[in-house]
């Protein structure tokens, strides 16, 4: 492909350039906006993608102009690295070129997917295109790429469009470096590409008519129904064994997103982001509420596929025009992933078939494959910033830079809402949400995405990091890897993960506020304040033991948690007030006498005790179930005086947990001193501990951090103090992100053991 | 109880306690060892050590443990158990009374079994140095003509039967050493299965892969240990599994997974389905197999899971654990 070169009058001498540019400079478009500014300023030369990302030459006298507009303007799905220039001799070539993909080892990457652009959608319903309703419409700025892609480079014949042929049509967009599908390896049309097997009109009109449909999206199958039929949703939570965990909302646009929640600016920028996450915002409790049942807050998304606003389109009587794209439809939808019973994403259609047959009424197929599967990302606004609650489609795989070149290492996360993450260079790799490892299907995609990433990284990990506790999966697989492998305590890998995003070299102080992870005691850790120092990590506080009895048992039943509190400030004699129907309370009452059960430091469980002693929660049906709840409750945190005690590094919130039991405060108001007190306590807890090591910036991890109530108000109290509280960002700040601190503390290790094996060979 | 000086004397006491209790021909010999007839055909033999807290749990104690252990390992090979050895590490300063008991008892099991202890032997070490008595058996026996089970034999397709509830030993272990008390008291469920096994032999022959005794580590560790062994995956059903409302009540409480618990008079059988109905009938016939039931099947599996369907549909997988069964949820 070439055109000649328009001649620019220009007085500067000509020059050329070789000009390397690395980071995700593949597959978006790079090469027809170089071939546009190289028109633009009048130059020849080339443009080539190679195993280092993209090659450019160019020749000519405005050389200058093209470097400060390649700085200044950029595809929009580009990311760039690095620019290196170097001036080479001249070659005298008439016109600027795009030459073949070049082979190589890849230290390219392909980029995450993207929700369908503008300039798409207005083709989508412009009668005139030929793109028109066609639902798999995409361009070089839009559309899938990661959920598409087997390996790199990223090019049609390694991606599921390989089996689709190019109409003309399409080859000749394809080959036109002027078109916005210049290389877009995704083009398709009516006439030559992938195509849906049931029309949108249908699909909404059974909607309508409260149907449970499955729909193959992006990077997998969700579950669709009207979310202003409550009959519908609950059918949905029935079929799906789902019976109370919040669902997501997917609606035309903002303005029918405001019918349902309130987001504010910040959150409503993260909504339209191009990943297209659900995004946790104010609910005004309707459509149905069911959805998101004794929460405030509710997850909400836009379309980000064709067929999503194809559907939206259909909902609003196919109107012509574009007015309809910006105005308010009150037409909306549950669209949750199509994983029956907590198992991942269906992605393949006759998989779909046989999984869904007996949840949706209607499964909706296409003959593009899902090659990789990604679920929906969530996230939320914290603290004015987003932060994950799950990460995937859209983000992934886009790297978390390191700060620093280190070994390449493999991290396979813990047990629940699994990643894992890959290292190479100075870049962390960190995998999709994968789910948690307890069942086989997970741990197939565990495997799966494992593999996919060290392929597409084209890597060999030379260390590999898993969690301390001995019995899950993925520690199970690490010790068979025969690589150097380093256990690392949970709680210090939350903190790590955190020091690892923010680029923080040496000694780092946190708290990890959590659930559950081992101690190196074989204990049940969770509300850890520690210093970690590349691999290694020092104890300095905790909370005050609570009792566990029947150990995961209490994780899933808080009114257990409710009797260790009991316990904790001796009046278990008030057990059968508070829990008059818990068949087993008298049985635990007596072990916990006795001093029998095993002892927990979790801040998550802490939550469940105090939900249960205000009555909020006494079991649960999903994981984190009574903390929500109880957040939800809160208006405002207030603070009471005597709430704690700290006495050597332990946190002590008996004289709370002491005031909920037997003033009984209301709900809301126990919710109110609840994090009132917790964000207190916590505060004085980390500014003494802080003081005393000499820190100033302390990372705040866990998954009780996923609390925006007691992450904004810790991180307010921390400022006040005088502390830089780090949250975590670029990963999500619960066992979502461990695999990323478990990397970062392999990374050490193995540079630490290298150093000593070369001091070794020197002495 | 001493040893050392005086030790001599005490050495007699103790030898005198265990032949009084497990009195027999060979014991009454004396000898360094003990002489018998060898049956013709193929033999079994199995060790096994035994250390257990509490010694004494409701429905059984070490003696009577150590003795069903030994019966039980050479009859999962389909064999006749015939003769067992025995050894003793004592603790010093251990109660003679209690040793006395665990003897009787040791003696009693025996003697029920049919299979006689015919020689052992006694050490004392100084306090600290053991805790309370550690017993360790030996056993051998005879197997079948053309009997030939083992643990590699499982095959896809084939049926998985367990004898009974399971949990029952682990549970009353535990619930005595953390001093708990439930309104129907559980049993350990102690005993030897040769009997049953015999029972089974006849009714399904040649068609049986394999049994097992799923002991430390429960149900779960045994069945991936045959998984691993045979290459093939297992599909349990929650449902099928018998479990005492009392055992389940107890796990409940203290947090654990039956299928991770003790046995020590159950086993498993896996045997190729045409078979099964005939051999589940033999086992219900037996009042050690009452409860038996078909609770799966052994599937093909490369990854060689055993996964458990729950009675809503969904499955997970059942996993061996490295040692006492932590938390996982965080
Ligand atoms: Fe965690
Ligand atoms: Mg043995
Ligand atoms: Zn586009
Ligand atoms: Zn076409």
């Amino acid at each position: 492909m070439s055109v000649v070169a328009a001649t620019g009058a220009s007085r500067e001498p000509s020059a050329r350039l070789r000009i390397r540019l690395r980071g995700a400079v593949q597959g978006v478009g790079f090469r027809p906006f170089a071939y546009g500014l190289a028109a633009r300023y009048g130059l020849s030369g080339f443009a080539l993608n190679d195993g280092e990302g993209l090659l450019l030459e160019i020749e000519g006298a405005r050389h200058e102009d093209f470097l400060s507009a390649l700085r200044r303007e950029k595809p929009p799905l580009a990311t760039i690295d690095s620019i290196d220039v170097e001036r080479i001799d001249l070659c005298g070539d008439s016109d600027f070129s795009i030459r073949e993909s070049a082979g190589g080892r890849s230290q390219t990457r392909i980029v995450a997917d993207a929700a369908t652009c503008e300039a798409c959608l207005d083709e989508l319903f412009d009668a005139t295109s030929r793109f028109h309703l066609y639902p798999f419409i995409t361009c070089t700025h839009c559309g899938p790429r990661f959920t598409i892609s087997s390996s790199l480079p990223y090019d049609r014949p390694q991606t599921s469009m390989a089996p689709f042929a190019m109409c003309a049509d399409c080859a000749r967009d394809y080959a036109d470096p002027r078109s916005r599908r210049f290389h877009a390896e995704t083009i398709a049309c009516p006439t030559c590409g992938p195509r849906l097997d049931v029309e949108p009109g249908v699909i909404v009109e059974r909607i309508r008519a409260g149907a449970i449909v499955a729909v193959k999206g992006i990077g997998g199958y969700h579950l669709m129904c009207d979310a202003r039929n409550a009959g519908a949703v609950a059918e949905l939570r029935r079929r799906k064994e789902r019976d109370a965990k919040p669902f997501a909302i997917m609606a035309a646009n903002a303005a029918s997103l405001a019918l349902f929640a309130e987001p504010t600016e910040a959150e409503l920028d993260l909504i339209q982001h191009r990943a297209r996450p659900i995004v946790v915002v104010k609910s005004r409790g309707t459509p149905a509420p069911a959805i998101a049942p004794r929460l405030t807050r509710i997850g909400v998304m836009l379309p980000y596929a064709p067929l999503h606003h194809l559907l939206f389109h259909a909902a609003a009587g196919f109107p012509a025009g574009r007015d309809w794209r910006e105005e308010a439809n009150d037409f909306v939808i549950v669209a949750t992933s199509a994983n029956p019973g907590g198992e991942p994403l269906v992605v393949d259609d006759a998989d779909a078939r046989r999984r869904l047959s007996s949840i949706a009424d209607l499964i909706v197929g296409h003959d593009r494959a899902i090659v990789v599967r990604a679920d929906d990302s969530v996230a939320a606004v914290v603290d004015c910033a987003p932060a994950f609650l799950r990460r995937a489609r859209g983000y992934t795989p886009d790297p978390i830079d390191l700060g620093a070149d280190g070994p390449c290492v493999v991290a396979l996360g813990a047990h629940l809402k699994t990643t894992v993450t890959v290292t190479r260079g100075r870049e962390a790799f960190v995998s999709q949400h994968i789910g948690d490892l307890d069942d086989a299907e997970s741990v197939r995609f565990f495997d799966e995405t494992l593999r996919h990433l060290l392929s597409i990284l084209d890597v060999t990990p030379e260390a590999v990091a898993c969690d301390l506790h001995p019995d899950f999966y993925s520690t199970r697989l690490a010790e068979e890897m025969e690589l150097p492998l380093l256990r690392a305590q949970h709680h210090a890998a939350h903190v790590a993960a955190i020091a690892a995003e923010h680029g923080v070299s040496g000694p780092a102080l946190g708290v990890a506020l959590d659930g559950y992870g081992m101690g190196d005691d074989r204990g049940a850790w969770g509300g850890e304040l520690m210093r970690v120092d590349g691999s290694t990590w020092t104890r300095l506080g905790h909370l005050a033991p609570l009792a566990l009895p029947g150990g995961d048992r209490a994780a899933r039943e808080p009114w257990r948690m409710g009797m260790a509190a009991l316990a904790a400030i001796g009046r278990l004699e008030l057990a059968e007030r508070l829990f008059p129907e818990a068949a087993l309370a008298d049985k635990i009452a007596e072990s916990l006498r006795r001093g029998m059960a095993p002892k927990t430091t979790s801040m998550g469980r802490l939550f469940d005790a105090a939900a249960a002693l205000a009555g909020v929660c006494l079991e649960q049906r999903y994981e984190g179930q009574a903390a929500m709840e109880f957040e939800a409750l809160v208006e405002a945190p207030r603070t009471l005086p005597g709430a704690f005690a700290l006495r050597d590094g332990v946190l002590d919130f008996s004289p709370l947990l002491s005031l909920i039991a037997t003033e009984r405060p209301s709900p809301r108001e126990a919710a109110e001193f609840f994090h009132g007190a917790l964000i207190e306590g916590c505060a004085e807890w980390i500014a003494a501990t802080a003081q005393a090591q000499g820190h100033s910036r302390v990372a705040l991890g866990g998954g009780c951090m996923m609390n925006r109530i007691l992450a904004e108000g810790l991180v307010e109290a921390l400022r006040l103090r005088g502390l830089f509280p780090l949250l975590a960002r670029a990963v999500p700040c619960n066992d979502g992100g461990l695999s990323l601190g478990q990397a970062a503390m392999a990374r050490a290790a193995f540079a630490a053991a290298e150093r000593e094996k070369e001091s070794a060979a020197c002495a | 109880l001493s040893h050392g000086a005086g030790g001599r004397a005490m050495a007699q006491l103790i030898a005198d306690i265990f032949h009084t209790a497990l009195d027999n021909d060979w014991l009454r010999q004396g000898n360094d060892q003990s002489v018998f007839e060898a049956p013709k055909g193929r033999m079994a033999m199995t060790t096994d050590a035994f250390v257990v807290s509490p010694l004494f749990f409701p429905g059984g104690d070490i003696g009577s443990l150590a003795v069903h252990g030994a019966v039980n390992d050479i009859a999962m090979s389909g064999a006749k158990p015939l003769y067992l050895s025995a050894s003793f590490i004592i603790e010093e300063g251990f109660p003679l009374s209690d040793l006395a008991r665990i003897a009787e008892s040791m003696g009693a099991a025996s003697r029920a079994a049919g299979v006689p202890v015919i020689t052992g032997d006694t050490k004392v070490v100084e306090r600290g140095k053991a805790d309370g008595v550690f017993i360790t058996t030996t056993g051998v026996g005879a197997v079948p003509e053309g009997l030939d089970l083992s643990g590699d034999k499982a095959r896809p397709g084939d049926v998985l039967l367990v004898s009974g509830s399971i949990g029952d030993h682990g549970v009353a272990v535990m619930s005595k050493r953390e001093n708990l008390e439930f309104d129907c008291e559980i049993l350990s469920d102690s005993a030897a299965l040769h009997g049953l096994v015999a029972d089974m032999v006849a009714a399904a022959g040649a068609a049986l892969r394999l049994m097992r005794d799923p002991t430390r580590g429960g149900l779960a560790a045994t069945l991936n240990e045959i998984a691993q062994q045979s290459r093939v995956g297992f599909r349990i059903e929650e449902a099928a599994i018998p479990v005492k409302p009392e055992v389940a009540a107890a796990c409940e409480l203290l947090g654990l997974d039956p299928l991770n618990v003790a046995n020590e008079g159950k086993l498993i059988a896996v045997v190729a389905p045409e078979a099964a109905p005939a051999l589940l009938e033999a086992m219900r016939a037996h009042p050690l197999g009452r409860d038996a039931a078909i609770i799966g099947a052994a599937v093909e599996d490369e990854r060689r899971f055993v996964q458990m369907t729950s009675s809503f549909g969904g499955a997970r997988i059942v996993d061996w654990l490295a040692g006492e069964q932590l938390p996982r949820i965080c």
